[in-house]
């Protein structure tokens, strides 16, 4: 099931950039080019080849690190991409966390007291929280940081090697600004999802045969309930990568999010659709992890889902 | 089961979102101050009663330009989701209620599509269609929300597919456009309502990052987003600019947010 949804994704976004109208040749050398010019760069890039053969050894170039060359850099797309799907995926994996530890908890929380006036501020402070852009939070976020109380320095972005805790520090500022909006759903979900457990009939023997409300919220609810969560949570990483793409922008990170939109501008495809394939993959992967720690969860999901 | 018609989120939500539309509505015809007029007052001055949201670096009034700047943000949004709504309607109705093989094959495209971030998507359409144009945005919106829309009605027509009003419609012969139509369309309101307000969302939410971003909409055409960028730049000199501009997209998505909380809440389904 991973791999093909993994070739379907790849499939999509090689087919989405070969449709373009205007052959790459033409945008490299300009508007002046002569057409033997034209067909002799398409020779070189290998333009020249039917369709499955150009996807197939694309595809090949994906595991052997050849993947193509950058139209605007001229130098080969995987130098370019390789220091950057580091910050890139440190960046997602720091917001998956910070989201995680703090919804979890809140949901658990909010989920024990519904109903009155507490219960409908929460509902509302919740679609507040819901309604902040990341890229607005990431401003606000350094107008008070950065420009006012001088904690990190915007646009200076630490060395990953050689100062670690400085950009894991740099890169924190970014994950709160993605992570606000998500924690917000994710309580949201979790507490829906844990009372409409707490209703099942289960839950109402285990409480009227003497159990104490909150073990049987720890041990029966609770395990229950994680499937949905961990599911969500895995449908989380496609947002916190849509949303780091901005926010790498809004504090000029240097990772894959704001290569891709340089590339966009320069239309620079060969880097476009290698920074795709690999932020679509890097969901597929969380997808994937989910299936399976759901599966030591709940036995029953190994039955359909073994593949 | 208790249908309450009206419940305090929904009409929170509905006095905030109309509120904010008269507003725009008004934006669109009328700004106290031409929102591209260089020297409408003094600059870099913080908000007073003359300039509601204080004026940046050039002397432009930030309201009349928040205001104008809403109005395109609004305008695409609900094209985008009328794009999306329509297109994924049709097509969740088709595969919902005839299934079949093209149900299956669209549903696996559905499947890996939901690998792609839908803001990346929507980069990847608007690269390939060029970047920078109004116009552009709205199709690549559009198409890449149809797949949410269309999952969210197949699965309420495959569910009312075989229920019993839809069987004697069928005995009575009324044809399948009629069953679609008028039988079973009308039941998944309730499903599609609050589909709709998050969509609008969502919306607001990837135009105004694509043109935060600089490839969605640009100058001449002022969006929150793109205006966003700018007040970014004078974030030490201006700071209620960026201020008025973030507050005006929260203030859109918190009002419409709210109003698919009660819409939910109606249903009997707290999702």
């Amino acid at each position: 099931m991973l791999l093909v949804t993994m070739v379907i994704v790849s499939l999509l976004a090689f087919a989405a950039f070969d449709l373009i109208s205007g052959s790459p040749a033409e945008i490299m050398l300009g508007t002046q080019a002569t057409e033997e010019r034209v067909a002799e760069l398409e020779a070189e890039l290998g333009l020249d080849r039917p369709f499955p053969v150009r996807y197939l050894s694309w595809l090949a170039g994906f595991f052997t690190g050849d993947l193509g060359t950058s139209y605007s850099y001229h130098q080969p797309v995987w130098e370019l991409i390789a220091p950057k799907v580091g910050i890139t995926l440190c960046l997602s994996l720091l917001s998956f966390l910070l989201i995680a530890a703090v919804s979890i908890p809140l949901g658990l929380w909010a989920a024990r007291r519904s109903g009155g006036p507490l219960d409908a501020a929460g509902t509302v402070l919740n679609q507040l929280c819901m309604a902040v852009p990341p890229f607005f939070t990431g401003v606000l976020l350094s107008w008070v940081f950065s420009i006012t109380l001088h904690v990190f320095v915007h646009g200076q972005f630490p060395d990953m090697g050689s100062d670690p805790g400085g950009a894991l520090g740099y890169l924190f500022f970014a994950a709160v600004a993605i992570a606000i909006p998500r924690i917000a759903m994710t309580v949201r979900m979790l507490r829906s999802t844990i009372q409409a457990e707490m209703r099942r009939d289960y839950v109402r023997t285990a409480i009227s045969r003497g159990n104490d409300r909150a073990g049987v919220l720890r041990r029966h609810v609770l395990r229950n309930a994680l499937v949905p969560v961990v599911t969500f949570l895995a449908q989380t990483m496609a947002e916190i990568v849509a949303a780091s793409i901005v926010v790498e922008q809004v504090f000029a990170i240097p990772g894959l999010g704001r290569l891709l939109v340089s590339s966009i501008s320069n239309r620079d495809y060969p880097v476009v659709q290698a920074i795709v394939v690999i932020l679509a993959f890097w969901v597929v992967l969380a997808g994937t992890a989910a299936d399976l720690i759901n599966q030591r969860i709940d036995p029953r999901l190994r039955l359909g889902g073994a593949s | 089961m208790r249908r309450k018609s009206m419940n305090g989120y929904l009409l929170a939500g509905l006095v905030l979102t109309g509120a904010l539309t008269a507003l725009i509505l008004l934006g669109l015809v009328w700004t106290p101050y031409d929102p591209d007029a260089m020297l409408a007052g003094p600059k870099l001055q913080g908000p007073t009663l003359a300039h509601l949201l204080g004026t940046d670096s050039f002397g432009r009034d930030i309201f009349s330009r928040v205001l104008r700047g809403a109005g395109t943000t609004f305008l695409i949004a609900l094209s985008t989701v009328a794009i999306g709504a329509v297109c994924g309607t049709a097509a969740g109705a088709l595969t919902g209620y005839f299934g079949g093989v093209v149900d299956e094959a669209l549903m696996r495209l559905n499947d890996a599509l939901t690998a792609f971030p839908s803001i990346l998507l929507a980069l990847v359409v608007l690269s390939i269609l060029g970047p920078g144009n109004k116009y552009n945005v709205v199709i690549a919106l559009g198409i890449v929300f149809i797949p949410s829309f269309a999952r969210v009605t197949r699965a309420a027509f495959a569910s009312l597919r075989d229920v019993n009003y839809v069987k004697s419609a069928r005995l009575m012969g009324a044809s399948s456009g009629r069953i679609l139509v008028r039988q079973i369309l009308p039941n998944t309101v309730q499903v599609l309502l609050p589909a709709l307000t998050i969509g609008f969302n969502n919306a607001v939410l990837a135009e105004a990052s694509m043109s935060y971003l600089g490839i969605g909409v640009t100058p001449p055409d002022a969006s929150l987003g793109y205006m966003l960028s700018e007040a970014q730049g004078m974030l030490t000199s201006a700071p209620w600019y960026a201020l008025g501009t973030g507050g005006a997209i929260v203030l859109l998505i918190f009002g419409v947010g709210l109003m698919g909380e009660g819409l939910q809440r109606r249903g009997g389904e707290v999702a």
